[in-house]
């Protein structure tokens, strides 16, 4: 069961099915009480002229442009793709996006659009969003996505199998993934809006770390709450730890409820501060959003222009 | 990948409405004191903010005179319903008043204003507010029917927490019936003669507040007055000392909050990343010029290296600089005199063989800093973990079993506070009944509220402020 590459004491970790469960539940506990007033504490910063510019070119680069709804159709995606190519046409210095992101059967069309660009292609997959059919079914939904271009997958856990403590199961889950994800980029969602115990989000944010994802993802968006600040505190804090124990970097996406420029640079700060200097790149954290970025313009033309300009001059897809 | 610099965010210190000079408040009125006038300095930036001027001898018998007028013709008599009506208007002055208060606390004192603005000035107006209804309740609050208040109150607070301090001790004597002569401290006294302004914007008859600056000097004529009934003094342990020898064998009533050296102990099951939180918050809160300051880290030796290297990346993103800057975690040094105190305390643990780690932040040319500093390897007889150091300073012992770990954290002539980390709550309560210390927080630390008393034991002092126990230091009981 375990990788390859993981230092002795982790590897052991993942020998069986009771070795996991020892592990994960004998990392520390998350205070309540202390996780929350920490976040809200760190949420006080002020970021203010050259800082918040620089944020915001940041945030803009980490978005996963997203839409993830019943009614996308390939007129949709392709707007999005538009928009990810040319987040501001008036202002050609404007960063690019991360990544598009759409369901499976989108993929080709997000493909055609993003042509001779290096945005990445994201695509959920694994029965997204509830996770709850066969792993055949997970599997075919991968390999829709994987085959049709998709450079990056973001499956969701089995949180029923989680909240069982059926642990070794979404263990091994998100290994079969990785593999039939092959190159592509692995995020697991841990939908942590149900997972709902600080506790419970450390637990998986290591099993997911474990069993090889690359980024550690808070939300599908489909369940309330999606991405909060303390949520994503616990998950750095993860990413950190997993640094300090096997000198790899790995990735945190929030998602979900992250609307406004404020909010990002809350979470950049936090990126910066718990996690450290070096996850503020797109490799390794990423927003999950579909109107954060119009915001992120209009801010970024406020900044630049020294007032503000109003939603009509930021194209709506 | 240029570095999230953040760039300065200072709050306006036209806010403060800082004037040139301020006066004593005697009887209700700013008057010229009669003593040598006092420079208060920035300690951040070592400039004059103002000139103050301060209490001679006629005017501390003018303010202990005033002060007695009003508790026998006004305030003492004064139904509990109107009192409280005085100090409800005077919390609600100090929420429409907090921005200025914040800024010119912190100007005076050093301290962020992220904290003189989000922790101080919120917990001084629910002081007030807590013992405004405190008031009309004094048949009910278990000193039987109709405790009657002491008279006049001498009052000496600190520079730490110059407005908040001063809130503990005038809130309560004035919602019991008594009126109260305060001397701030000689450091900071601008918030204090700001509150005396909203003393009289409230109307507070006169003689029910009067503040008297100046140094050492006037708190040792206040403490020998004869028209005084009692004194209540924050402060160090060498000062409490003197005044407790000067009020033997008197009337006068005596409450002391004094120094502490309080452990911060952390088991091995604790919730790690928020015990690296409570150990910072306990020690760089305020510099550490925390009375209650954990500034002793005891742990667990089977988790202490894990701990350290935690605490220490903690540490160094905290941001030191422009107390004025909202993005600034450490202020300044109150005084060039502390500055000198902490580094000599802190090269004695070096030079007793503890394990010196300080910050890699940067250090602003001028002004009293002092970066935060971590000691490990420290044992029980050395200096840094028996004295007070009141700075920026954790001493980091271990343990290996409970027994052991209430017994350090025991070791100590004071008893003021103390933390426990662990998800054991059974732990938790075996712990508390064993420890030493007025407060014991758990799985927090330096967390305040107006209804839980605070003070300390041996030599932290003796009687408690805030809550329902807090009244009696006041009342005739």
């Amino acid at each position: 069961m375990s990788a390859p590459t993981l230092p002795a004491a982790l590897a052991d970790a993942t020998r069986d099915d009771a070795s996991l469960r020892r592990f994960l539940h004998g990392l520390p506990g998350v205070d309540q009480v202390g996780a929350e007033a920490r976040a809200t504490a760190l949420a006080t910063r002020s970021i203010k002229k050259a800082s918040k510019l620089w944020a915001i070119d940041t945030a803009i680069s980490m978005v996963d442009l997203t839409t993830l709804e019943g009614a996308d159709t390939r007129g949709k995606v392709r707007a999005l793709t538009a928009k990810a190519r040319r987040p501001d046409p008036d202002r050609p210095d404007t960063p690019r996006v991360a990544a598009v992101c759409v369901y499976p059967d989108l993929v080709a069309t997000a493909v055609e659009g993003l042509k001779g660009t290096d945005i990445g292609i994201a695509s959920v997959a694994t029965a997204f969003p509830s996770g709850r059919s066969s792993r055949q079914v997970k599997l075919a939904d991968v390999a829709l996505a994987v085959e049709s271009g998709a450079t990056e997958v973001d499956m969701v856990i089995d949180r029923g199998a989680f909240l069982e403590g059926r642990y070794g199961e979404v263990f091994e889950e998100i290994q079969t993934v990785r593999q039939a994800a092959g190159p592509a980029h692995l995020k697991v969602i841990l939908e942590t809006g149900e997972l709902v115990t600080y506790d419970n989000v450390r637990r998986a944010s290591w099993l997911a770390l474990l069993a090889g994802g690359d980024f550690i993802k808070t939300s599908t968006g489909k369940v309330s709450p999606a991405a909060t600040l303390p949520v994503t505190h616990v998950m750095l804090q993860a990413v950190r730890d997993w640094f300090t124990a096997t000198g790899e970097l790995r990735g945190v996406k929030p998602a979900g409820g992250i609307r406004t420029t404020k909010d990002a640079i809350k979470y950049l700060v936090a990126v910066h501060e718990v996690a450290g200097e070096q996850w503020l790149t797109p490799e390794l954290f990423r927003f999950g959003a579909s109107s954060l970025l119009g915001d992120l313009l209009l801010q970024r033309r406020t900044q630049q222009d020294g007032h503000y300009s109003g939603p009509d001059y930021v194209a709506v897809d | 990948m240029p570095a999230f610099e953040y760039a300065p965010a200072p709050e306006s210190r036209d806010l403060a409405n800082l004037k040139p000079s301020y006066r004593p408040f005697i009887d209700g009125e700013f008057t010229d004191g009669s003593g040598e006038p006092l420079k208060t300095v920035n300690p951040a930036t070592e400039e004059v903010l103002a000139e103050v001027g301060t209490a001679g001898a006629a005017d501390i018998d003018a303010a202990v005179r005033a002060a007695r007028k009003a508790f026998e013709k006004t305030w003492g008599p004064m139904p509990g319903s109107e009192r409280a009506k005085y100090l409800f208007r005077i919390a609600r002055l100090i929420q429409e008043r907090s921005r200025e208060l914040a800024v010119l606390e912190t100007l005076d004192n050093g301290k962020p204003i992220k904290e003189s603005r989000d922790s101080d000035l919120p917990l001084v107006a629910a002081h007030f507010f807590y013992h405004a209804g405190w008031a009309d309740k004094l048949d009910y609050a278990g000193f039987g029917p109709d405790p009657k208040p002491l008279g006049v109150a001498g009052q000496i607070i600190p520079w730490n927490f110059p407005l908040l301090m001063l809130a503990w001790k005038i809130a309560p004597a004035l919602a019991t019936g008594n009126t109260v002569v305060l001397k701030p401290a000689e450091t900071t006294p601008l918030t204090a003669l700001v509150f005396a302004e909203i003393c009289q914007q409230a109307g507070l008859p006169p003689g029910v507040v009067n503040i008297l600056p100046g140094a050492g000097d006037v708190g040792a004529r206040l403490v020998e007055h004869p028209g005084i009934d009692k004194i209540a003094f924050t402060g160090s342990t060498e000062v409490g000392k003197l005044i407790q020898r000067q009020v033997a064998g008197t009337a006068k009533r005596l409450t002391l909050e004094l120094g502490g050296k309080a452990a911060n102990v952390v088991f091995d099951d604790a919730p790690l990343d928020q015990a690296v939180e409570g150990i910072v918050n306990g020690v760089f809160f305020n510099q550490g010029h925390v009375c209650c300051a954990g500034s002793r880290l005891l742990a667990q030796e089977s988790v202490v290296e894990e701990l350290l290297d935690k605490l220490r990346y903690r540490v160094s993103t905290l941001r030191l600089g422009d107390p004025l800057d909202k993005n600034t975690d450490i202020g300044a040094i109150n005084s060039a005199g502390q500055l000198t105190k902490i580094r000599e305390l802190a090269d004695s643990g070096e030079a007793e063989g503890a394990q010196r780690w300080t910050s890699p932040c940067p250090v602003p040319d001028r002004g009293f800093f002092f970066a935060p500093t971590v000691f490990s390897d420290v044992h029980q007889s050395m200096r840094i973990a028996r004295e007070e150091i009141f700075g920026p300073v954790l001493s980091v012992l271990t343990f290996r079993t409970p027994d052991e770990a209430v017994a350090k954290a025991n070791n100590t002539p004071y008893g003021l506070s103390a933390g426990i980390w662990t998800e054991k709550g059974s732990r938790i309560l075996w712990m508390a009944g064993r420890l030493r210390a007025g407060v014991v927080w758990a799985n927090t630390f330096n967390r305040f509220d107006p209804a839980a008393p605070f003070g300390g034991y041996q030599e932290s002092g003796f009687g408690r402020e805030g809550g329902r126990t807090g009244l009696e230091g006041y009342l005739d009981v």
